[in-house]
């Protein structure tokens, strides 16, 4: 067996109560058995295949790329079931904590698609559900807070901070650590301490296994660039991590930069981050500099977090990967413009990829961009702008 | 003295009264600085060792009334400096050990500056509830270097073996964690806490104290007749919000420390 990494070069790590370090012991084993075990990889297929809708398109843009001129291609996780990548990861985290038998979820969610996802992992599987939510998302996310209840789960409303994903990952880690017999904490993104970034990478990269299996199929060759939208940066790094070795593929993370990288209201936790611990892992964070983490900001919920995954925190030192940003402004145009071109309603999240392809196209080869989710969610957002 | 064998004085001189040792914990800055100062004062006349918060943002490892008071203190202008403050007006009289989240000792020049800053403060040493063992080593280092100690935590779930790794390690003391979870008052402490003490205490060259969960004098009492100390924190945390601050932290630690001499 494969160890699960705990390091990504400096990165990674686990910087958590000592309550939690035998759980993150079970669960690290737990994990390196069941990902070789052919009995567990082919549940979880079948699972892709009929229940979440797997593999999603990879979709050849025609109008957006007359519009940036190159050939650009669409990685629809738009198009699986509930609406984002996040169903991947929560399916295969929910399977494995039936296979260790913990009868009880919880997870944290920010603009809701991880908490709608992880519900229904549960709905599936019949495992009990908490999610923790910012009573300010759930303020602004009212719909999938409904649909989190219609699928049985409970959602707990987090009052402290700026009552936003920071608060809620926060507030689920404390959950864990009090009920950490009984319960499997399904986090959201790359982050948090390890096993956890090696554990969402390892069931994201379905998403790069396919888009690079699809890329080849229709060009013959591989892309010039891959590009995805980094928050935590969970759909970038399952759509990086099978195109890593490929050295002349360029990967490129976009990250929000809200009002501005020179504004305090960004969430470029990568281009504008410092070294520190944020949520159980060191990797690059917005702290001020006594260390006390910052709100971040974004117009994306997903994108609305003052940490990110430590693989990227690596990625982006060894210069595997770049990673740049586009403000809030840019990002909506994005969104409006890919509505018209090509009749797709993209997630505000990934709206970011689009909008640093529409100011940087050009050059040798085509584009895969990962479209990590669809944008009926933000609706009410951006028609309040 | 360094840091260490001010913590050893300490609790040899409450084991020499026949009792364990009590050491209260505060948080800097709040409700605010001036009360702060009060609540320190008050801590001076009754505590044997005191246990300074940090204030942090994200304080992974406490319950409800502990965070509640990082971010009031946050807010009310609590800094890294006014720890540093707050350390140095207890430090002539009693053993001072910060609780500090790892960002605060790992951002801003490192464990080297901090433990700088800690040391020049006159404080003994830290505890850093998100530092566990495969974390700690360079922290450690930086803390042996300019003789602060490196308090490490055992908790209810921390396996046997793993458990005398933990104590081969551990500098000043060993903090048990009494029950699974976060900071807090508690009804009951739980029956398998004897055990846990008694089995690190084996292990231990050092005192074992314990926290968690700890809210009455009798509760310090029951500790008190296991460990070599008892830890009160979120129960003091609620006494500093009263209007009389230094006396109702005052009166409670009196109380308390009675409860540990007749225990």
């Amino acid at each position: 067996m494969s160890a699960v990494e705990e390091r990504f070069g400096p990165y990674g790590g686990r910087y958590v109560p000592e309550t939690l370090i035998s759980a993150l012991d079970e669960l690290t084993a737990a994990w390196a058995e069941a990902r070789e075990d052919p009995a567990f990889r082919e549940r979880l297929a079948l699972l892709h295949r009929d229940f979440v809708g797997r593999p999603t398109p990879l979709y050849r843009a025609e109008r957006l790329s007359e519009r940036v001129g190159k050939t650009v291609y669409l990685k629809r996780e738009d198009l699986a079931h509930t609406g984002a990548h996040k169903i991947n990861n929560a399916v295969g985290q929910v399977l494995l904590a039936q296979r260790m038998g913990k009868p009880r979820i919880i997870a944290e969610t920010g603009a809701g698609q991880h908490g709608v996802a992880t519900a229904t992992a549960c709905a599936l599987l019949g495992l009990e559900c908490v999610v923790y939510m910012g009573s300010e998302d759930i303020r602004r996310q009212k719909p999938n807070v409904e649909r989190m209840g219609l699928l049985g789960a409970e959602v707990v409303p987090v009052e402290a901070g700026a009552r936003t994903l920071k608060e809620a990952v926060s507030a689920a880690i404390r959950d864990w650590v009090a009920n950490v017999a009984t319960t499997h904490y399904v986090i959201g993104s790359a982050v948090g301490p390890a096993p956890f970034p090696a554990l969402v990478r390892d069931l994201q990269t379905v998403i790069g296994e396919e888009a690079r299996e699809q890329a080849l199929a229709a060009e013959g060759e591989l892309p010039g660039r891959v590009i995805a939208c980094v928050g935590g940066g969970s759909n970038s790094i399952g759509i990086f991590t099978p195109f890593v070795e490929d050295a002349a593929v360029e990967l490129i993370g976009v990250e929000a930069a809200g009002e501005g990288l020179d504004s305090d209201r960004h969430g470029a936790s990568l281009g504008k981050g410092t070294t520190g611990v944020l949520h159980g892992s060191l990797s690059s964070i917005i702290a001020d500099e006594e260390g006390q983490i910052l709100e971040a900001h974004s117009v994306s919920a997903g994108l609305d977090y003052p940490g990110v995954g430590p693989e990227h925190a690596w990625l982006r030192d060894t210069g595997r990967a770049s990673y740049v940003s586009v403000t809030d402004a840019q990002a909506l145009d994005a969104f409006k413009l890919l509505c018209r071109l090509e009749g797709i309603i993209p997630a505000l999240e990934s709206s970011h990829a689009i909008a640093w392809l529409l100011e940087n196209g050009g050059g040798d080869g085509y584009d895969v961009i990962c479209l990590s989710g669809r944008g009926d969610k933000d609706l009410a957002e951006v028609l309040s702008l | 003295m360094t840091g260490p064998e001010l913590i050893a004085a300490a609790f040899d001189a409450a084991r020499e009264e026949g009792r364990a040792a009590l050491m209260p914990y505060m948080m800097a800055g709040y409700p605010d600085r001036e009360t702060s100062s009060a609540v320190a004062a008050a801590y001076a006349e009754s505590a044997d060792l005191v246990e300074l918060g940090i204030p942090f943002s994200d304080p992974l490892a406490d319950g409800p009334t502990i965070h509640a008071a990082a971010t009031a203190a946050l807010e009310a202008g609590a800094s890294m400096d006014t720890a540093i403050e707050i350390c140095e007006e207890i430090a002539e009289r009693l053993p001072v050990v910060f609780m500090v989240y790892a960002n605060m000792v790992l951002a801003h020049g490192g464990a080297e500056e901090f433990a700088r800053r800690a040391l020049d403060a006159g404080a003994c040493g830290a505890i850093v509830p998100d530092l566990p063992l495969e974390e700690a080593e360079p922290v450690r280092a930086a803390f042996d270097a300019a003789g602060l100690a490196l308090v490490p935590l055992v908790a209810p779930t921390t396996p046997a073996e793993r458990r005398a790794r933990i104590c081969a390690a551990a500098r000043g003391f060993v903090y048990v964690v009494s029950t699974v979870g976060t900071t807090g008052e508690r009804d009951e402490l739980p029956a398998e806490l004897a055990e846990l003490v008694a089995a690190t205490k084996a292990e231990a060259e050092v005192p074992v104290a314990v926290g968690f969960g700890i809210g009455t004098p009798r509760q310090a009492a029951q500790v008190g007749e296991i460990a070599d100390g008892a830890i009160i924190g979120s129960r003091l945390v609620r006494a500093a919000e009263e209007a009389d601050a230094a006396e109702a932290v005052g009166s409670f630690l009196r109380e308390t420390r009675d409860a540990l001499v007749s225990g």
